[in-house]
């Protein structure tokens, strides 16, 4: 463990690149997934078609070969991050991190379509049935009736994507971006005498992280939960 | 074209000479001509002698070098720089360098040279090892066979001419490399990937400005992308690139040095290093003076 | 949900509107293809020498080879995840409260932690003895065996907890021992229930597999790794190991849901969460 304590600002910074990562990712999967499954129920076929096809190939595809695409083929067709160049403190945004966001969110999105299509099947037919009874149109059917009940219903699904993103920013070691794995390797790699101590230090921080994340989704899923 | 590539396949050569023809491949991967030495012949009871009889021998290179270790996809003998020197050594032992039932060219990273030294895994070592005092504490180092530094390659249009135009700026090499260090003590931001054909793909098309690792590796790049690419900067380390040997063979250290420095005689260690870096615009330097052994 | 339920059957206007979408989405979505493969083609990576590897015959032998590998550790991973799973998803359900708290500690432990850390970690701390190739091979096995054990721990958790109650109640009524009812009566309802999951978790191994990429490249990866560096092809190389990755892993989904159909009717695959499950379930 003394590797992991003489270096362990670079450590906490290895781990503030992870769940950044994990929060940027995060929100744009949630905009992507919402974006995906809107096109999954919505009345025009084509998009449906679409959205299916591209969900079906992602989801299938190693995390690692959508990291490929966005770190050598992209910039061959004139899409890089070049122009993102932030610095916080010590932190720097720049391609990297920026492919490493793209790929993770759109690798995520694909989870979480599926994730809150499920919470859209989980509501019971007779509530569509009933609001269109009333009259509802279209958008209210969903935005009054379906939507609210299957958020509800999707938050464990989506909870779990999300989990498996926080645990997948670890693939971002092998593209460049000095996260948390890409330190443990580095570490392994200098203190070969302190392999088991450096292991479990940055287990226990993935498992404080993934424990923290469980926590907030079970406390939203108990606020919301219907009675 | 075709008629090139198919006899180097059949040749058991791998693609990399035709391609290198067609000039879109990395350095020329022509392989050295060794004369399996006849006559070898060693003191009873020396590492070598038993090599010699046993007739067989594991070498440790690398594998995704081109120009210094490399394995095409598909061909089980690697070519390169290093791989050629390992030849020259094998075949004065007596045992024909080409017959890899014989000798078995096995794959060595950053990581496990000194493991497969320490344990008998491997004989000898020829995997870009650079000498350092750490090394020689483990394993034995005769050498080096070649010596290097660490450069930068640029795109043709950038002004950097050296670390000192790339404080703060991102510089790529490859992960578990000693560059990484060093380029982060020269005040560049290194990062990290897999190889360093990757790297070449990230200066290439400008997400980082430089490509940063032993000048005969850039070299090697920077004639691949002719116009495009370019080395600069004086060397800002020393790399001596030697062989691994075991320490329980000391002995091992003076065959190695006297049949590299008459292989420097007999010119095929200059013919090595054209065959395989030299094709990319360097110039043959001078074979470097090896240090003495312990005796 | 069914879409028919959620907005009326259209009438000639909406139909036309919709007609105006679809062509506006059709339009769109050629484009955005289009505009990819021309920049594509226009970037060199279709001239025929990148791709020709790909029907070079002993390329296509180390591919198929490498394919091989990538299959059998996804299969040998999960092998050894079922036997895994089986030891500490039966421990989880275990009537004794320390081997519930330490079957609960390790299948928490491997859920949580990423499997490239994983990987890392045996590479270096386990199979460093080796040959490289061998090591990362067997790092890839012994990662995936304990994180999809851990999950499919779950899975097994959740399996027999499905089998309905009156089962287990029925065979203590006739004087069944505790091994008994889970060897003889909940075990193998719940196998019925958890082929297809098991199958699908075949999927996330295979995938998985590819994460050794960050220590050494073996099976697939390899090709991935090493192909490029010989024809500076990694567009195309990329694009073809994705669409073996794709082409095995629907062959399998399709088994699964063959297998979901055959043995457990129409009703929905088993889903285990990735979420913690709460310490105060384990007490």
């Amino acid at each position: 463990m003394d590797a992991v304590l003489e270096s362990l600002p670079d450590v906490f910074k290895a781990f503030g690149y992870t769940v950044l990562l994990f929060l940027v990712s995060g929100v744009f999967s949630l905009i992507g997934g919402t974006i995906l499954v809107a096109m999954r129920v919505g009345p025009i076929s084509v998009l449906d078609k679409a959205a299916a096809t591209y969900v079906t190939l992602v989801r299938n595809t190693p995390l690692l070969a959508v990291f490929f695409f966005f770190s050598f083929a992209a910039p061959k067709i004139g899409i890089n991050f070049k122009w993102v160049d932030v610095h916080i403190g010590t932190f720097d945004f720049t391609s990297f991190f920026s492919t490493a966001v793209v790929s993770l969110t759109l690798y995520t999105s694909t989870f979480v379509c599926e994730a809150l299509r499920s919470g859209v099947n989980a509501v019971p037919l007779g509530q569509a049935e009933a609001a269109r009874a009333i009259g509802l149109p279209f958008t209210g059917v969903m935005s009054q009736v379906v939507l609210p009940q299957a958020f509800r219903a999707s938050v464990p699904p989506v909870a779990s994507a999300l989990i498996a993103l926080l645990k997948n920013t670890s693939v971002a070691a092998v593209f460049g971006v000095i996260e948390a794995t890409a330190q443990m390797k580095v570490m392994t790699n200098n203190n070969a005498d302190e392999r088991w101590g450096i292991f479990i230090a940055f287990a226990i921080g993935y498992v404080v992280l993934v424990e923290l994340v469980s926590l907030v989704a079970g406390t939203f899923e108990r606020r919301w939960r219907i009675a | 074209m075709r008629f090139i590539r198919t006899k180097a396949m059949v040749a058991g050569l791998g693609l990399a000479l035709s391609l290198a023809a067609c000039g879109d491949a990395g350095s020329d991967t022509e392989s050295v001509d060794v004369e399996v030495s006849e006559d070898a012949s060693f003191d009873d009871g020396t590492r070598m002698k038993e090599l010699a009889d046993a007739g067989t021998i594991n070498v440790g290179v690398k594998y995704d070098q081109p120009g210094l270790g490399f394995n095409e996809t598909g061909s089980d003998m690697p070519t390169g720089f290093d791989v050629d020197i390992a030849k020259i050594l094998v075949a004065s032992l007596g045992i024909d360098p080409e017959d890899t039932s014989k000798v078995k060219y096995i794959e060595t990273i950053s990581d496990n040279r000194e493991p497969f030294l320490q344990e008998g895994k491997v004989d000898l070592v020829l995997a870009s090892y650079s000498i350092t005092d750490e090394r020689r504490q483990v394993v034995g180092q005769a050498g080096p066979y070649m010596v290097t530094g660490q450069q930068l390659l640029v795109p043709e249009d950038s002004d950097a001419a050296g670390p000192e135009d790339l404080q703060g700026k991102e510089v790529c090499s490859v992960t578990g490399s000693t560059s990484l260090d060093n380029a982060k003590a020269e005040g560049m931001k290194p990062v990290g990937f897999d190889t360093y054909s990757q790297c070449v793909d990230k200066v290439l098309d400008g997400t980082v400005e430089a490509m940063t690792t032993d000048g005969t590796i850039l070299a090697g790049y920077a004639a691949q992308n002719e116009g495009q690419l370019k080395v600069v900067g004086d060397p800002f380390s020393e790399e001596r690139i030697g062989v691994g040997y075991s320490k329980d063979s000391p002995e091992m250290c003076q065959w190695i040095t006297d049949t590299l420095e008459q292989a420097n005689e007999d010119g095929k260690w200059a013919e090595a290093f054209e065959a395989n870096l030299g094709a990319s615009g360097v110039e043959t330097p001078d074979f470097p003076e090896m240090d003495a052994c312990e005796s | 949900m069914a879409a028919e339920v959620l907005f009326d059957a259209p009438g000639p206007k909406t139909v036309a509107r919709h007609r105006i979408y679809t062509i506006v989405a059709v339009v769109a979505l050629l484009v955005l293809v289009a505009y990819a493969v021309k920049r594509l083609y226009d970037a060199g990576q279709f001239e025929y020498a990148l791709w020709e590897p790909f029907v070079t015959p002993n390329i296509m032998r180390a591919i198929g080879e490498a394919w091989l590998d990538t299959l059998t550790m996804a299969v040998l991973a999960v092998l050894g995840a079922l036997v895994f799973g089986l030891v500490f998803g039966i421990g989880k359900l275990s009537d004794r409260k320390p081997v519930r708290w330490v079957s609960w500690l390790v299948v928490e432990f491997f859920r949580a932690v990423p499997v490239i850390m994983l990987m890392i970690f045996s590479f270096y701390a386990i199979f460093n003895s080796m040959s490289i190739e061998d090591g990362a091979y067997w790092s890839v096995v012994l990662s995936l065996t304990v994180y999809n054990g851990a999950v499919l721990a779950e899975v097994f958790r959740a399996g027999v907890n499905a089998v309905p109650r009156g089962q287990a109640e029925a065979a203590y009524a006739i004087g069944m021992r505790k091994s008994q009812v889970m060897n003889v009566i909940l075990l193998p309802q719940a196998v019925k229930i958890m082929i297809p999951a098991i199958i699908s978790q075949m999927v996330v191994a295979l995938k998985d597999t590819s994460l050794i990429l960050i220590v050494f490249g073996v099976g697939l990866t390899k090709i991935l790794k090493s192909l490029p560096l010989s024809f500076n092809n990694i567009v195309p190389t990329t694009i073809v190991i994705s669409g073996l990755y794709v082409i095995t892993n629907l062959a399998l989904t399709y088994l699964a849901t063959r297998a979901q159909k055959r043995f457990v009717g129409e009703k929905e695959m088993l889903q285990v969460s990735n979420v913690a499950e709460p310490v105060s379930n384990v007490a």
